[in-house]
């Protein structure tokens, strides 16, 4: 029998490299510059969201979704609140439906605005990553406006949102989203056709359809495959069945497919906001009953009643029902659920957090058998990981 | 499909609950009941989403087994689940669904359910070296052991939870029924002595 030399080296990747996107620990073993095997180490930041959610009640709950992939908050909220939602077995109001709409698509393009320029960055480009956090800056402003806060709103509350948007918002909303595309088409011009991006992104960490679906892929990760599936399409919530949109696919499932369903996603969620504002009326933005939804301060300072249910809603809570839910939105990075139990009291029983990153970051080692070690950096990007959601 | 979903072998229970089918099975048909699952194509649940679990100390099989499966040409997703208790092991499902080799791990990290012919059930979010199981309802939420990094020893140092408060939980809920210790003077309202 002839004697084989093994001769592969194993090299560890993380747990801080910029080209993680987070604390990931990456212990790649190559047969020169081949990836032979990638095995990610994770929960570096694993912080028992979880666990700490059963200690809180269901109001208290919602501040930790926005921790959780900290690049697309509201979309998280907007999960957890129709799980609640579900289980308390109550309808928002119209108007609030269409305001997490808004507010869901802005979200899914900020994360994109980040997820793009961070790969193409990932692969040798720096300029999109300083025009995108200029864009992302105005859109964060909307954000501000809204709930006071940039990244961490805790806006989107079981029972609908926690204020109306201010006066003469959906005016600036639809100044802002026309001057948006023209920011995409420059964007594009930098990226698309730019020949070290294609070099280092198409034919790289292919996935095929049913290799996507296998592997829990959802969000782009799956419609890049070629999969024309999306939550906002097959299951709608919210406004989502009132609005019309198309669902990009791609061909091959590479990484520089994945890019452009992303690029796509952004035209297709301006596209929604714009048909959101024409439709959107004045109204009730929350459920109009003091047992889940706080009054506002105004009717506390002249209400004996009003003060009394602030007082039992921010000490004791409201109670839901017994029994169990799951409700997935589609967030930017996929198919993000939330599985939800209650005994009856006013905090979750137990409160399970599907993260679309944990099932694509399981695919690492398939994706990147057999390419080079650099492009473990253009899979990684492409993925969209983030840590938040991953580890918990 | 609930026809066809009732009549496959060691499915015991389908409920329709809140647009969504929960479904109980025995753990022992596990492999059988979720090929054909897949493979049915009146069923074709071809995406599983996730795996968890649900403890209940109290009773005699105390883990709920959770699995969250999707059938993307159906349009349908369903909870399937199972009951097990504390030393019990599963059959692993990771040569059905292959992204069920993750959600199994995260399950026995957190809960300590063990999954048998899994191909590498090792912890995946707790520490390294960890101990015990965190999702357990008797795993208490600041944990056993915290963190340092020890400047004078240059390395992370574990030791016991120390709190400078105690750990409070509030139980708001019954205000009437919160204090256990008697008052001097409590006697007389409840007519003891």
């Amino acid at each position: 029998m002839k004697e084989v030399e093994l001769n592969t080296t194993t090299i560890n990747f993380g747990p801080q490299h910029p080209a993680a996107h987070g604390v990931l620990r990456l212990v790649v073993e190559l047969e020169g510059e081949v990836v032979q095997r990638a095995e990610p180490h994770i929960g570096l930041l694993h912080r028992g969201t979880e666990k700490l959610i059963e200690y809180k009640t269901y109001l208290q709950a919602v501040p930790y979704f926005d921790r959780l992939d900290y690049v697309s908050p509201m979309c998280q909220e907007h999960a957890f609140a129709l799980a609640t939602e579900n289980l308390l077995g109550i309808n928002v109001p119209e108007r609030a439906k269409y305001i997490r709409v808004i507010f869901a698509e802005i979200t899914r393009i900020l994360n994109h605005l980040l997820n793009i320029p961070a790969y193409a960055a990932d692969i040798g480009a720096v300029t999109p990553f300083l025009w995108c956090f200029e864009e992302r800056e105005k859109l964060l402003e909307f954000h501000e406006a809204v709930s006071g806060a940039r990244f961490h709103a805790a806006y989107f509350r079981p029972g609908g949102v926690h204020q109306d948007m201010p006066e003469g918002m959906e005016e600036k909303l639809f100044e802002h989203f026309k001057t948006l595309p023209k920011f995409i088409d420059d964007l594009e011009s930098l990226l698309t056709n730019n020949r070290i991006l294609r070099q280092r992104s198409v034919d790289i960490g292919i996935i095929s359809k049913s290799e996507a679906i296998e592997w829990g892929c959802s969000g782009p990760v799956l419609r890049s495959a070629g999969v024309a599936w999306d939550l906002r399409r097959s299951q709608p919530y919210d406004a989502y069945d009132q609005v019309d949109f198309e669902v990009p696919v791609g061909k091959k499932g590479d990484c520089f497919d994945r890019y452009l369903v992303r690029i796509e996603e952004m035209r297709q969620s301006i596209s929604i906001i714009n048909q959101c504002l024409n439709k959107i009326k004045p109204g009730p933005i929350s459920i109009e009953d003091n047992k889940i939804t706080p009054p506002k301060r105004n009717q506390m300072k002249k209400s004996m009643e009003a003060l009394i249910h602030h007082f039992k809603l921010f000490t004791e809570g409201y109670r839901v029902p017994a029994g169990q839910v799951y409700s997935a939105v589609e967030a930017p990075k996929g198919e993000f659920g939330v599985y939800l139990v209650s005994d009856g009291s006013s905090k979750p029983y137990r409160c399970k957090i599907r993260a679309p990153g944990f099932a694509h970051l399981q695919t690492l080692d398939h994706l990147s058998k057999g390419h080079l070690m650099a492009d473990i950096a253009a899979i990684l990007g492409s993925l969209d990981i983030v840590f938040g959601e991953i580890d918990r | 499909m609930i026809k066809i979903l009732s009549k496959i072998d060691g499915i015991n229970n389908v409920l329709e609950n809140n647009n969504l089918l929960e479904i109980e099975f025995e753990k022992n048909n596990i492999i059988k009941i979720f090929n054909e699952l897949k493979d049915n194509t009146e069923l074709n649940f071809n995406q599983l989403l996730d795996i968890t679990a649900v403890d209940y100390p109290s009773r005699e099989f105390r883990f709920d087994l959770i699995y969250i499966l999707q059938s993307l040409t159906k349009n349908k997703k369903i909870i399937f689940k199972t009951f097990i208790q504390v030393n019990e092991s599963i059959e692993s499902i990771t040569n059905i669904h292959k992204s069920a080799d993750w959600y199994e791990r995260e399950c026995y990290d957190l809960f300590g359910i063990e999954f048998t012919n899994h191909p590498d059930l090792r912890r995946i979010m707790t520490d390294y070296n960890f101990e015990g199981y965190p999702l357990r309802k008797d795993f208490p939420l600041t944990g056993h052991t915290e963190v340092r990094y020890d400047d004078l020893e240059k390395k992370v140092i574990y030791e016991p939870v120390k709190l400078t408060q105690e750990f409070r939980n509030f139980d708001s809920e019954s205000p009437w029924e919160g204090m256990e210790n008697k008052l001097f003077g409590d006697e007389k309202s409840t007519g003891e002595n």
